[in-house]
Parts: C-alpha cells; sequence; structure tokens
C-alpha cells in the first residue's frame, strides 16, 4: 500500500519539556493506524504537529512523498487532514449543517455580495450523511439537542466536507455509550473502505485490535516501534507502553466482607433516581453498570449530596442519616471520585499537597490554621501509596498526566478517611500503568482497611474484573444484580439494554425508530 | 513499582532551567525589583526622589489604595470582582465626615465616626456576597447595581456639598508617629496579617480553592457560599478602612463618589500578580502593586515627564502584567498537554 503520511525525526520541546525526541510515524492509504501510549507520552503533540496546531523543532512531514510544513490547523486542514478531538469543537446553537459547513458554507454571489447558499449547504450536508450510512439525522437540528454519539457523526461529516485523506480520531469512544461504539466502528471502517486514512488514538486496547491495521507505541516521547496488529498480542502492546510487563490489569484480592456501610432503601430524585434500594459491605466493591443516561452517576450524586433525595432513606453504618451537601456526606465518611477529574475533582491551578489536603481542611487545622507539616506528610504519603509520578508535592497538579492527576483525585479521598468510596469511573483516561496501579489500590483498600467501594464505571471489563457484586441501572432503576461468581458480559450487556432509556430522548427519532 | 525511582528522576531532569528561572520569578519579586530600578533610575535624574519626606509621602498616598486592593485581591481570587467600592469609599467617607461632626457637637461618642462607616461597609460587603453566592447573579452585575445606587443615593442625600470643619480628632491620617504617616502602619499590618491568613488559614486556602474550581471545591466538602459571604464581607472591611484613611487625609471632604478608585484598586491587585481569571494571587504582590502604582506617577513627576503620559503608562502597566499572566498560564498548559 501507498505511504500516504510520513513523519520522521521529529523533536519537539516546550519550556521545560521534551514532548517528543525523534520520533516518527508512516501512515498508509485507507489504513487505520492506532497511536498508542501511556499519557504524556506524547500522543498529543505529535497529532498537533500532524494537524498543524505546532511546529516541530526539528525533522520533516512529507504527505504523498512531498515536504509539507503547516503552519496552521487551517492549513493541515487544505491538505486534507481533519482531527476530531476529544472534547467535541461543535456550536450548539447552529444547526447540523452549519455545524458541517462552518468555515466554508457553500456560497451564491452577486457581484461584490455574497451569502450563504442554505439549501446547497442542507442538501449537500444530507448527502454526507447518507454516504456514511447514517439517515436519522435531520440536518436542519440544532447540535446542542443532539446525544453525543450524533454530535460525534456531526464532527465526523464535518472532516469529510473538508474532504480529509486524513482523519485523526483521538479517543473517539471515551464517552460513548456501547451501541455508539459499534456504529462508530462501523463509520470508521466505511471511511478506510473509501480510501481515507484514519490515525486513531485509544486507551482501550480491545479497540485497537478490533480495528486497526498497524499500530505504532510511543513511550516518555520517544518512538517505540510500529508494526501489524495481527502480530502482536494485547500483553505485548502493554509491555512496551508502560515498558515494564504488568501482570494482572484487575489485582484483585479474595475479599473478606464484613457489616453493611452503606444501605439505601427507596431513593428518589426524579428523573434520574426512581426507587432504587441495595447496599455495600465493609471490605466489598460493588460494581454499578447501566449504560450512559441510566442514571448511575446520578445515583452517586444523591448518596453524595450533590442532588439530595427528595425521598427514601439511607443509612450509614446501620444508622439512618440525611445527606443534604457533600459536606455532611464527607463527615459520615462518604468519599465520592467523580466522574471528570478535571472540572470535579481538581484545582489544576493549586499543587498537590493542596489538591491532596482540599477535602480534610478542616480536620488538618488548628484554630483556623493548616497545620503545615501534617499536611505535607500527607502529601508525601499520598505520592508514595499511589506512586504519583511526580518531583514534589510543590508541583503542581495541572501540570501531571491524566492518570497521575487522577491518582491525586483519589489520595484526596483517602485522606478523609472514608468508611465508603464511591468512585465513578475511577479510570476514565487513564493509562494502562495507572490504570492497574489505581484497581490495585481498591483491592488493598477492601481487604486490607475494610473500606467498602462503590464503583460505577462503563467498561465491563473493570466491572467483572474488580466487583464482588454487580448491580445495573436501567431508567433509574435497579434491574438486576450478580455475584462475582455468575456474571456474564452477556448477562451485564441485557440488563443494561433491557428496554428504552427513558430520558435519554435526546434524539426522540432514534427512540421512535426503535420502539 | 521499579520504575517510579527512574521516572521521578526524568522528571526532575526535565525541569529545565528555565522553569526554575521562572520559579524564582515570583511576580512579588519582579515588582520588589522594579520599585527598586525605578527609584534609583528618578534618583540619579533627581536626588530628592529617594528624600525620607517624598517616600513616606507615596507610601501614605498608596495606603488606602493598597487596603482597598488586598480585600479586591480576596474578591479576585475567589473568582469574582466588586466594581461599587468606589463608590462605597465616597459614601463611607461622607458618612464618616457627617458623624465626627455630630459627635464634636455632642449627642454620642466620637468612636461612632469610625465604627459605624465599618458595619455599613461589611453589612454593603454581605449584601453583595449574598446576592452572588445564593442568588447566583455575577459579581460584576451586582456590583454595578450597587454602583448606580450608591452613586445616585449619595448624591441624593448630600447633594454633593463639602463637609468642613473637621474637627481634629478626627484627621487619623495625617497624624505621624515616630515620623511615619498612620496610613503606613494600618497598609503594612494588614499586608502581613492578610498575606499570613491567606496563605496559612483553612478559609484562606479554601478561598483560592473556590475561585481556582468552584465545582470541585463545592465537591470536597467547602461551602462555597459561606466563602463568597465571606469574601465580600472581609472585602467590605477593607473598603471601610480605606474609606476611613481617605476622609481623614485632608481637611474637608467632598460627599461624592471620587471617580476611577475602583479601577485603581483593581489595577494595584491585577499588576500584583492577581490573576483575573480567580484561584492565584497574593495579597503582598497586590500590596506591592498599589505601591508600584503610585511610584509611576511620582517618578514620572520627578522626572519631569509629561503627567500626560501618566494614565497611558497605567494602561500599559496593566497590559504588560496581564501578558505575563497569560503567559505563565500558557507555558503551565503546554506543559500539561505534553
Amino acid at each position: 500500500m501507498d505511504v500516504l503520511l510520513k513523519l520522521s525525526d521529529i523533536s519537539k520541546s516546550f519550556p521545560g519539556v521534551r514532548a517528543l525526541s525523534d520520533v516518527q510515524l508512516e501512515v498508509r492509504k485507507g489504513e487505520v493506524h492506532a497511536l498508542l501510549g501511556e499519557n504524556g507520552a506524547g500522543k498529543s503533540t505529535l497529532i498537533k504537529i500532524i494537524s498543524g496546531v505546532h511546529k516541530p523543532d526539528k525533522g520533516e512531514v512529507r504527505l504523498d512523498g512531498k515536504l509539507v510544513s503547516f503552519n496552521s490547523p487551517r492549513d493541515a486542514q487544505a491538505n486534507g487532514i481533519a482531527t476530531i478531538y476529544q472534547e467535541l469543537i461543535l456550536y450548539p446553537e447552529l444547526t447540523v449543517a452549519e455545524n458541517i459547513f462552518i468555515g466554508h458554507a457553500p456560497r451564491r454571489s452577486l457581484g461584490p455580495l455574497h451569502w450563504v447558499n442554505w439549501r446547497e449547504m442542507n442538501d449537500r450536508a444530507a448527502e454526507i450523511l447518507q454516504s456514511l450510512n447514517i439517515h436519522d439525522l435531520d440536518v436542519r437540528r440544532k447540535v446542542g439537542s443532539l446525544n453525543i454519539g450524533n454530535r460525534q457523526r456531526v464532527e465526523i461529516a464535518k472532516a469529510l466536507s473538508i474532504n480529509a485523506r486524513i482523519l485523526i480520531m483521538d479517543e473517539p469512544t471515551a464517552a460513548l455509550t456501547e451501541a455508539d461504539v459499534s456504529k462508530l466502528f462501523d463509520i470508521v471502517r466505511l471511511l478506510r473502505q473509501r480510501g481515507v486514512s484514519i490515525i486513531y488514538i485509544s486507551h482501550r486496547l480491545n479497540e485497537v485490535f478490533e480495528l486497526a491495521d498497524r499500530v505504532t507505541v510511543l513511550r516518555d516521547g520517544q518512538y517505540i516501534d510500529t508494526q501489524a496488529v495481527s502480530a502482536t498480542t494485547e500483553r505485548e502492546l502493554v509491555t512496551k507502553m508502560v515498558g515494564r510487563t504488568i501482570d494482572n490489569l484487575f489485582p484483585k484480592l479474595p475479599p473478606k466482607i464484613g457489616e453493611p456501610v452503606l444501605q439505601v432503601r427507596d431513593l428518589v430524585h426524579l428523573p434520574f433516581t426512581r426507587g432504587v434500594s441495595f447496599e455495600v459491605r465493609a471490605g466489598e466493591i460493588v460494581g454499578l453498570s447501566g449504560l450512559v443516561g441510566s442514571g448511575r452517576s446520578e445515583l452517586a450524586q444523591v448518596i453524595f449530596g450533590i442532588m439530595p433525595a427528595q425521598s427514601g432513606d439511607i443509612f450509614v453504618s446501620g444508622k439512618k442519616v440525611r445527606i443534604q451537601d457533600p459536606a455532611q456526606a464527607i463527615n459520615l465518611g462518604i468519599a465520592y471520585v467523580p466522574e471528570d477529574r478535571g472540572t470535579q475533582g481538581l484545582v489544576k491551578q493549586m499543587v498537590i499537597r493542596e489538591n491532596v489536603s482540599l477535602a480534610v481542611l478542616q480536620s488538618l487545622a488548628s484554630s483556623g490554621f493548616i497545620r503545615r507539616g501534617r499536611e505535607r506528610s500527607l502529601a508525601e504519603r499520598a505520592i508514595e501509596q499511589l506512586s504519583i509520578r511526580a518531583y514534589s508535592p510543590e508541583q503542581i497538579v495541572g501540570k501531571l498526566s491524566g492518570g497521575n492527576q487522577q491518582k491525586v483525585v483519589v489520595s484526596k479521598w483517602l485522606a478523609s478517611k472514608p468508611r465508603l468510596l464511591i468512585m465513578d469511573e475511577p479510570t476514565r483516561g487513564v493509562d494502562v500503568g495507572a490504570k492497574s496501579e489505581i484497581h490495585r489500590l481498591m483491592s488493598e483498600l477492601a481487604v486490607e482497611q475494610g473500606l467498602a467501594i462503590l464503583m460505577i464505571s462503563s467498561e465491563l471489563p473493570e466491572i467483572m474484573g474488580m466487583s464482588d457484586r454487580i448491580l445495573v441501572v436501567r431508567d433509574g432503576r435497579i434491574v438486576a444484580e450478580y455475584a462475582r461468581a455468575d456474571v456474564t458480559q452477556e448477562k451485564i450487556a441485557a440488563a443494561m439494554m433491557g428496554g428504552q432509556p427513558k430520558f435519554e430522548n435526546a434524539n426522540p427519532q432514534e427512540v421512535s425508530r426503535t420502539s | 513499582m521499579t520504575a517510579i525511582p527512574q521516572k521521578t528522576s526524568q522528571a526532575l531532569a526535565n525541569r529545565s532551567i528555565g522553569s526554575r528561572l521562572s520559579g524564582l520569578l515570583t511576580q512579588e519579586s519582579v515588582l520588589a525589583l522594579a520599585l527598586v530600578i525605578i527609584s534609583f533610575a528618578v534618583t540619579i535624574v533627581n536626588p530628592n526622589f529617594l528624600a525620607a519626606r517624598n517616600i513616606s509621602d507615596i507610601l501614605s498616598n498608596s495606603s488606602y489604595i493598597a487596603i482597598a486592593a488586598i480585600g479586591m485581591s480576596l474578591v479576585i481570587i475567589s473568582g469574582n470582582i466588586d466594581i461599587s467600592i468606589g463608590s462605597l469609599i465616597g459614601l463611607l467617607a461622607t458618612i464618616a465626615g457627617r458623624l465626627a461632626i455630630g459627635a464634636e457637637a455632642g449627642g454620642y461618642p466620637e468612636i461612632f465616626a469610625f465604627i459605624i462607616p465599618i458595619v455599613v461597609g461589611v453589612a454593603s460587603g454581605a449584601l453583595i456576597g449574598f446576592f452572588v453566592a445564593y442568588l447566583h447573579v455575577p459579581a460584576i452585575v451586582v456590583s454595578l447595581g450597587m454602583l448606580s445606587v450608591l452613586k445616585g443615593g449619595l448624591i441624593l442625600w448630600t447633594g454633593g456639598e463639602w463637609i468642613y470643619n473637621l474637627p481634629e480628632w478626627f484627621k487619623f491620617a495625617q497624624q505621624r508617629p515616630l515620623g511615619i504617616p498612620a496610613p503606613v502602619y494600618l497598609m503594612i499590618s494588614l499586608t502581613i496579617i492578610g498575606a499570613i491568613w491567606m496563605k496559612y488559614s483553612a478559609t484562606g486556602r479554601a478561598i483560592y480553592a473556590v475561585g481556582g474550581n468552584r465545582e470541585a471545591a463545592r465537591l470536597s466538602g467547602i461551602s462555597e457560599k459561606r466563602i463568597i459571604m465571606t469574601v465580600f464581607m472581609i472585602n467590605g472591611f477593607m473598603v471601610s478602612i480605606a474609606a476611613l484613611l481617605f476622609a481623614t487625609q485632608f481637611n474637608a471632604i467632598q460627599s461624592t463618589v471620587p471617580s476611577g478608585l475602583e479601577l485603581l484598586v483593581i489595577t494595584s491587585a491585577v499588576v500584583g500578580g492577581v490573576s483575573i481569571l480567580g484561584g492565584t494571587g497574593t495579597v503582598i504582590g497586590s500590596t506591592l502593586g498599589a505601591v508600584l502604582v503610585h511610584v509611576i506617577p511620582a517618578a514620572m513627576i520627578f522626572a519631569s515627564i509629561s503627567d500626560y503620559w501618566r494614565q497611558a503608562v497605567q494602561g500599559l502597566l496593566i497590559l504588560f502584567t496581564v501578558l505575563v499572566d497569560l503567559y505563565r498560564r500558557n507555558q503551565q498548559s503546554y506543559a500539561r498537554r505534553k
């Protein structure tokens, strides 16, 4: 196959950091090329160089054999390179068609006057969507009313509207439901057939094996190697990414289950929580599974007092309690690692020490002033216990990689010495190394300290690998419960999909079509 | 786990000389350096600049701005702003002046002339804080409304007349214990108290957290509503002290709103390194900023540079410091995007 894009000896430094050194990448025409590496390995910098956001300090980029140099993302786009970032860049108040053609809408002119040719724009947008086998998306709808899966399809259509030859996708499945993931894969395969080359970044190795033709691994800003996916194994790739062997992604220890720590009865907070009862015992890891929009995260928020329950009872260690805000929940020994560490978990301008102590400021203080020695040793212990990769507790959290940021969030909550730890997507966007470390820690905390853990995850392997008991949430209710011994992926999936998600009707058309 | 030490040493090595240098270049040290350089440069042109009397005059004149800037920097660090403080200073100064004359005529103790403006100032801060924290109205809107209400109300009440015949005991700001103007003592002690409190107290830390990421702070059990109330009340207190200094510095008070004070105060905080986006900045920086904002025009007078340049230079100063702030933030986020 022909080589379409070739990068060689690419180096790039930022003040204080060498992000890439002598990295190479070769993308063939019509292949899906996976780019793997831990957080901080240099993947993002590399794709930003390809898409014209950054200029390399050294090295060359060849497109179709010709030396190119992009001064801006617009330059790269003009050369047929489109990028779909993790955070989609769409305008919620504009329609699907307007978003697809933003910046290059078809025009009509009359002398010096130009205006948008709306009909042509809508027609062409519909055409592009048709060509992607997307038949259920009205180009006149506002993007703000679409669910994430459909927004991503709009982004893909946008890339095609500029006749992209290379499509870069940065963790496209991170926020998708299972159903949307399989639709996305169909689209990616369709594009490959048409000869579009796709650079695919994902932390989920099973996706790489399902979708990609070849894979390039980066580690610490260095090129490790490129090989055909069919010629490698998951284990081999992990070892290359991490630079050491990871024995077990789910280091689960035999549990020692004790008394109930949390019991909830008929918990209600409409519309997302509709009468939920369950319990979590000391030393037990309970996995909470469900589709996006099923109400699983909202359930955690009700328990933690972010959205206090409208009715129903909560018992902590057998005592009936009322939880009206997070402060009360914390005082009762509940901790909550939120889904989105950037917006809910961390104060990024602050250093590690200050983030770790954030939930225990009051108990660290004596007559209103923080005891610095204790605060510092708390942070040092956290860095050691969770192997946070930092040169000092005084390092600014925003400068850490995703996995290490997540460890800081976890250690903030461990500092509060909780009885119950609620973790919402504890390893989302975290690289394999950090992932297995977080799992190991969860296991140890449960077994050695008798911590009760309620874990929400959309990754079924994680749910099945870590949980002692699995609850499935659908439509704001718990619809199934499985013991670790007799659970299968199929059972969970069937329970999750069992009916129509009632309140993810962001796209009414879809709902009516399938019901 | 064996890979950790190696990674750590790598991280250490990655911390280049450049980032170490930028660590040393804190806003405070840059400001202090700028103050020294400007002072010496002007002294070469005009040796009178460094005369003790002149220096103490500059410090004295910057005191009330610096004290208001302490309150303002807390407000900005918490992710808010208060543009009503110029009007509040005008109102509180008028209240103080009228009460002083009333007390002199007999009827109530002299101390009322100082206490009541402080009570009104804190109450005004609490009102703004209530709107911002509990009713979720953006601080700029609340304080803009407050600005107009206070400004209009003051004119309606007093007609903008001058208050003369202030009693001698009232002119606090004109006293010079040990030859140093009284406001300077206040400025220095409030700066030290504010700096220590912001750096070491649990509430100070919570203010930084709320300004840095309100949601994360709330989920960490910090009552962000209480913090915002506290910040605006402290600001009200600082503004009251500033207003008392403002009221007692001359022999008369004009009962109108002094123009542009809020901008001068915000400028001081921003020049002092308080990020307008919230979450970062220090009290010492903001005081140094206030002094610098006063030293520059004074220096220009001594260097015989036209006064018309003053505003332009102040504007450039703001732009420059904001650019430095943005540059630093960029460096941080680049490192993150590695």
